[in-house]
């Protein structure tokens, strides 16, 4: 087991943290082939059935199983957090890349850029791309990826500029590597540790994302099973069936905090130099 | 300070501008034609071609974009494509919603991160403090829709105490009954943004409990608890400060998924609407004005932290 594996899973709360996760992932894959009912399958003689079986967590307004839409939704919330993933990581790579490693005017500029675009809410960027192309999943991806992009970008820069001033990315330039060859192999992996606990937090802010934007109308349609699209759905009976509003919440809830304690725990496995450095905490913006 | 309130104000003037840029440009992009979606499917060729006229979406990019800006300077922020009302006038009205919200939903929020920050530093490493954690771990993860839906189920339907959503028709005419129905909207920002804050209450006090001051303090016979709070809350104070500009993008951003929950006839509300229905030139002023807002206000915050910070003040001189 790798050291860091060991660090993370040595707390309480990191044990916690790859519980969820690990527990998300596998409710996603499951629900591909099977959940206990199908969500989108009304039954309108058994509507608003109280948690008990069959229906373990009851039924909606339509007689939807609110157990299998919430499995279904937990691939929504996947797809979600991955593919935000995915595009913060490429934003925040090039960004920081540029940034970093390339001639003077081109890196100042980018800095002030980047400056310039952290203050850009993610909710005016979901709004703008949806104004333009309509609602759809998409919107949360590239709202989330491009918006978390740029902080990752602006935190990995100096760490990229550090990293290439030391004594092992020269030498190996020295000894005939390319600019490529040496990003990969000795400047990308010094910076992982940071931009990984980064990718971790945009993940919990892209769940978030997709519920309020979805709630909003601008993200999962609602032939699409989503806790967003879910919440909006139930809230319209809310003063009748109060007690089924629970569930999406809950399943977000912990979602995030499982995201967020392993962005915590992650940095705490990775970063040896946190107890020497100021102890900062994470202020991400309300989103949802 | 002037130096830096130059710098600083360079920096936001380029941040409005290329914001402006990006607005703009996002929404030219729209695929299919403004005119033609304001006409209708049904209208003939040259009734769009005179809207396109009016609307001055014949004229190049650049030009339609200096004419905007050119607007906005003069405080004329547009008409809408559909109704043909000001987006001035809407703005100044629906703002009378958002404000108040937002300010009552900034004081929920320090109320609750200020005291429980502290408290959950100074009880560092006892249950209490443990649990205070937790407690603002856990809430920080609330969907803001969620904990406003939570909220209306005890406190307007089980409670019956405040209403579960809606804005009075005589607005602030009826000053009880505005300041009532926001309360409920204004405790759900304010409860998860608080618990945001407090986080970094709690790591700001524990920041300052090992500073040299406060140890010096300590040692020249205060015990730990005065030491931190006659030296350390101080120093606390300006770091709440450095993250209040975040803070309050939150809460601008809140407002609008909670004016919605509430059904407030806020400006979170219209541009909600308003990218529903596609009027580009309204969602196009409003984005930048609740941007420019944000954009504002962490210059001001920026400004103020320069001002108060001693040590910033000392580099310079």
């Amino acid at each position: 087991m790798p050291r860091w594996l060991h660090t993370l899973l040595s707390s309480w709360t990191g044990r916690f943290a790859v519980l969820v996760v690990v527990g998300i992932a596998l409710t996603a894959v499951v629900s591909v082939f099977w959940t206990p009912f199908d969500p989108m399958l009304s039954d309108v003689r058994g509507r608003w059935a109280a948690p008990s079986w069959p229906h373990l967590l009851g039924t909606d307004g339509t007689g939807r199983d609110i157990l299998s839409l919430l499995m279904a939704g937990a691939r929504t919330t996947a797809f979600v957090a991955v593919g935000a993933g995915l595009v913060a990581t490429l934003v925040g790579i090039s960004l920081a890349a540029l940034g970093a490693l390339t001639v003077r005017w081109v890196r100042e500029s980018i800095a002030v850029l980047v400056d310039i675009l952290i203050a850009f809410p993610v909710l005016m960027i979901a709004m703008m791309i949806s104004a333009v192309w309509g609602g759809s999943l998409w919107v949360v991806v590239f709202a989330v990826g491009i918006g978390f992009g740029v902080s990752i970008a602006r935190v990995t820069r100096p760490e990229l500029r550090r990293v290439q001033q030391s004594d092992f990315v020269l030498a190996g330039r020295a000894s005939g590597l390319t600019a490529g060859q040496n990003l990969a192999r000795h400047l990308l992996p010094n910076v992982a540790p940071v931009f990984i606990v980064q990718l971790s937090w945009s993940m919990a802010v892209a769940v978030l994302a997709e519920a309020g934007l979805s709630y909003l109308g601008f993200g999962a349609s609602l032939t699409e099973a989503s806790w967003g699209t879910l919440l909006a759905d139930l809230q319209r009976y809310i003063g009748v069936h109060p007690l089924t509003v629970v569930w999406p919440g809950l399943a977000i809830t912990v979602t995030v905090l499982g995201l967020n304690l392993l962005g915590d725990a992650l940095r705490e496995a990775t970063d040896p130099t946190l107890s020497r450095r100021s102890a900062q905490v994470h202020v991400p913006e309300v989103i949802a | 300070m002037i130096r830096y309130a130059l710098t600083r104000g360079a920096l936001l003037i380029a941040g409005l501008l290329v914001s402006s840029a990006i607005i703009f440009l996002t929404l030219r992009v729209f695929p299919g034609d403004v005119a033609q979606l304001i006409a209708g499917t049904q209208a003939d060729p040259q009734t769009v071609e005179a809207l396109r006229e009016s609307l001055g979406l014949d004229k190049p990019l650049l030009a339609q974009y200096t004419d905007w800006i050119g607007g906005i300077l003069r405080g004329d922020l547009g008409t809408s494509q559909l109704s043909g009302a000001s987006v001035g006038a809407e703005l100044a009205e629906k703002s009378r919603v958002t404000v108040p919200l937002g300010l009552m939903a900034l004081t929920v929020a320090l109320l609750i991160a200020v005291p429980f920050g502290v408290a959950s530093a100074l009880l560092r490493g006892r249950a209490g403090g443990t649990a205070l954690s937790i407690g603002a771990q856990t809430l920080a993860a609330v969907p803001v829709i969620w904990a406003g839906m939570m909220l209306v189920v005890v406190f307007a339907h089980w409670l019956g105490w405040l209403p579960a959503q809606g804005f009075p028709r005589t607005g602030w005419a009826t000053p009880a009954r505005a300041v009532e129905s926001l309360l409920l909207p204004a405790l759900t920002i304010g409860i998860v943004e608080g618990a945001m804050l407090m986080r970094f209450v709690r790591s700001a006090t524990i920041q300052a409990a090992g500073e040299d001051f406060v140890r010096t303090a300590a040692a020249k016979g205060l015990t730990r608890r005065q030491a931190l709070v006659r030296h350390g809350i101080p120093a606390v104070g300006l770091s709440i400060v450095t993250v209040l500009g975040v803070q309050i993008a939150g809460i601008v951003v809140g407002s609008v998924v909670i004016e919605q929950l509430f059904t407030l006839p806020g400006i979170g509300r219209m541009l909600v609407t308003d990218v529903g229905t596609r009027d580009l030139v309204k969602v196009q002023s409003e984005l930048l004005v609740l941007t420019g807002v944000v954009l504002i206000i962490g210059f001001l915050v920026d400004l103020a932290h320069h001002a108060i910070d001693p040590r910033q003040r000392a580099e310079e001189s």
